[in-house]
């Protein structure tokens, strides 16, 4: 296999609290191979954004990289300065966020902020960057770009604003975008536009995608590989599909059951007992086994790592055949 | 008569059952931004029709669903109902009374409440215990002397602990103050518990025990529940009917299942097709529903679903469809002139109707 486009390994993002150290990301692996779209899941306090913005260098300034590589075509993101990282930034790797309302320059015409990018980056002069803006406004579905380049955020709607922060993250033809939570502020009829829109024009570009989510079935639209984090580490890896329907992880089965599904109404639903883990002092072991109704002794000695289970598949389970097994009579019951 | 655990009788039912508990007519809000003045000078709208003549009945011990967009005016009409927000006109009648525009306390109390962000909805200052004893005093729902032992089986009642009394909101998850502030709707005994988006603002695991929670409380106390939610997965599994708002009229309604399996409104439709599902088929980019929805000031003329309706006629344009029933089931009614039609109108034949219509919006998904 050839080197993944991107390769993040064995990394350690701490923040400092009042409490403690707070490990919100520790100990996190994973790749990215070109085109591909990988999901990151994980309800709040998991470490999902926080790994995501360690990529980038976009971590808040009490939180910082301890230890661990980001590896982009070879060169590691977590050694550079941030004018190095500036130039990586737009080009090379461009990040979609969930308040597009926030993320936008509020005083700044929405068609010069699509433009900048290409100017600093691309080399492009004023009528070329504005040129090739509004191409990008056609491209991302903007209705009537000529008339829109000149409106300012407020004037969009939450859609509209979201196709903005698109057409901004291709607008130097980067060959992976991050995506923190982009469709969690829109509407279901907006957000299938918007997921749609994303994933035909990652389909088209070739560009890989990060996507950060807490929406199991959000996740199913956009991506191909899906990981599952919990207690700032990644619990189970794998296809989408297979994750999903054959979760190889306790915590994983109980996200696929704790939510309603539309189509499969259950007469009651099934959370999941107790709450997150302290990330300042995690239980020993298994992160999950105070919760686990699968927890045996072994869980509580030693930490599971991620193991290789099958062709692209890992979990961190060490009794990962009791959920197929649950899985499988569940299935005879039906 | 069902009664709370404990010997707390819930609310009396009265001996009319085929009356509908709730029964809104024709009911409208709407709110005026800026000035009169400076908008006919701009020529400019400045009314906002959040909710815009909306009848609907809920039945004692039903679960009626809202769900729509955002701006669709689901969250207003809830707080017209709760006494919340005063409506321009309608009428609301509970039991077969009128609710008058300013309420006594004892309507109020008849209708209550659950917030969608536990963490604003509580007072921060009042250990939970102080909410709900501040609410029982001012109330008179049980003697003085009863006021404490209320409380505790309050909050058994919700799956809290008795000590949580004691405890500040702050000191509680999301999932917990959720549950105080069903605690704190249901200490008035309502008749009609109002939840707008009870679990949107929670994670999916801690949803899941809410959702079954408002659940037992419907089978244990008879509950009448009103919830309005974006989430058509979390309707499906709670509600027994579903009303769909657009722009701030009802533009269909039906049992959850009939809804489900055969809806009628194109808009209801393209509403269910873009709910994201665990499928893993390669999909068409045609996204279920086209373009944003108008502004709530610039309703369109006619059908108000027209400027994104795939199948829009000319008569759509020109006459508002009023709600109508369907033939075969007068449960299921639905406000498009082709609803319950033998033949739907082909998509092919649709023509520009308007600036955003869906012609534009068809460029847009092949661009």
């Amino acid at each position: 296999m050839s080197q993944p486009l991107l390769q993040v390994s064995d990394l350690h993002v701490q923040i400092a609290g009042r409490r403690g150290i707070v490990r919100a990301v520790d100990g996190v692996s994973l790749e990215v191979p070109a085109g591909e779209a990988l999901g990151l899941v994980g309800e709040s306090g998991s470490g999902k954004s926080m790994t995501l913005r360690a990529i980038l260098g976009l971590l808040p300034p009490e939180a910082r990289i301890t230890s661990g590589q980001v590896l982009l075509d070879g060169a590691d993101l977590t050694q550079l300065g941030n004018s190095q990282l500036n130039k990586i930034r737009g080009p090379k790797i461009a990040m979609i966020f969930q308040e597009p309302m926030s993320a936008l320059n509020p005083v700044m015409r929405v068609g010069s902020q699509i433009a900048e990018g290409p100017q600093i980056h691309l080399g492009l002069n004023r009528r070329q960057a504005a040129e090739r803006a509004l191409e990008l406004m056609r491209r991302v579905g903007i209705p009537d770009p000529e008339r829109r380049f000149r409106s300012f955020p407020h004037e969009f709607s939450g859609g509209m604003r979201q196709r903005v922060m698109i057409a901004m993250a291709l607008s130097c033809e980067p060959s992976l975008i991050l995506c923190d939570e982009p469709t969690t502020a829109l509407d279901v009829t907006i957000q299938d536009q918007i997921l749609r829109l994303l994933a035909r024009l990652c389909r088209e570009s070739g560009t890989s995608l990060v996507f950060v989510t807490h929406d199991l079935p959000v996740v199913a639209q956009v991506c191909h590989q899906l990981a599952v984090m919990y207690g700032g580490q990644i619990v189970e890896r794998g296809g989408v599909e297979q994750v999903l329907t054959e979760p190889c992880h306790p915590y994983t089965l109980g996200l696929v059951r704790s939510a309603p599904d539309v189509d499969h109404p259950r007469s009651s639903l099934v959370p999941i007992p107790g709450s997150p883990p302290s990330l300042v002092s995690p239980p020993a072991g298994c992160r999950f086994h105070p919760r686990c109704k699968f927890a045996e002794e072994d869980c509580t000695v030693s930490q599971p790592p991620l193991r290789l289970i099958d062709a692209g598949r890992a979990t961190a389970c060490l009794h990962f055949e009791r959920c197929l097994d649950e899985l499988r009579t569940e299935g005879a019951d039906r | 008569m069902t009664t709370l655990p404990g010997g707390v009788p819930a609310a009396v039912l009265p001996a009319s059952q085929d009356s509908p508990l709730l029964d809104v007519t024709n009911l409208a809000v709407s709110f005026s931004l800026g000035s009169a003045l400076i908008a006919r000078m701009r020529n400019q709208a400045h009314v906002l029709h959040a909710v815009d003549g909306v009848d609907l009945s809920i039945a004692r011990g039903e679960a009626l669903a809202l769900v729509g967009e955002s701006g669709s005016g689901k969250s207003t009409l809830a707080r017209a109902l709760s006494g919340l927000q005063r409506p321009d006109r309608g009428e609301i009648r509970l039991d077969g009374k009128t609710l008058p525009a300013r309420r006594s306390r004892a309507d109020q109390r008849k209708i209550q409440m659950v917030f969608q962000d536990p963490y604003s909805s509580l007072n921060p200052r009042l250990t939970v215990g102080g909410i709900l004893h501040e609410l029982l005093r001012v109330h008179h729902i049980v003697p003085a002397a009863e006021i404490d032992s209320y409380t505790r089986e309050l909050l058994r009642l919700v799956g809290l602990d008795e000590e949580a009394v004691h405890a500040y909101p702050r000191q509680f998850s999301g999932g917990q103050r959720q549950r105080v502030a069903i605690a704190r709707a249901l200490a008035l005994r309502p008749e009609l518990l109002v939840a707008d988006e009870p679990v949107s603002a929670l994670d999916v695991s801690v949803q899941a025990t809410i959702l079954n929670l408002l659940q037992d409380l419907r089978g244990e106390l008879g509950l009448t529940l009103l919830l309005i939610s974006h989430n058509l997965a979390v309707v499906r599994h709670l509600c027994d009917r579903v009303a769909v708002m657009y722009l701030g009229r009802i533009i269909e309604i039906a049992p959850t299942e009939t809804l489900f399996a055969s809806p009628r409104h194109p808009y209801t439709r393209g509403l269910l097709a873009a709910i994201p599902r665990l499928t893993f088929e390669p999909e068409s980019d045609v996204p279920a529903v086209q373009g944003d929805p108008p502004s709530p000031l610039r309703i369109p003329a006619g059908c108000r679903f027209r400027t994104r309706c795939p199948i829009a006629q000319p008569i759509c344009e020109e006459q508002d469809p009023a709600l109508t029933e369907s033939g075969s089931d007068p449960a299921h009614r639905a406000a498009c002139h082709f609803a319950f039609a033998d033949t739907a109108p082909p998509r092919a034949t649709v023509t520009a109707i308007g600036a955003t219509g869906p012609t534009g919006a068809g460029e847009e998904a092949k661009s």
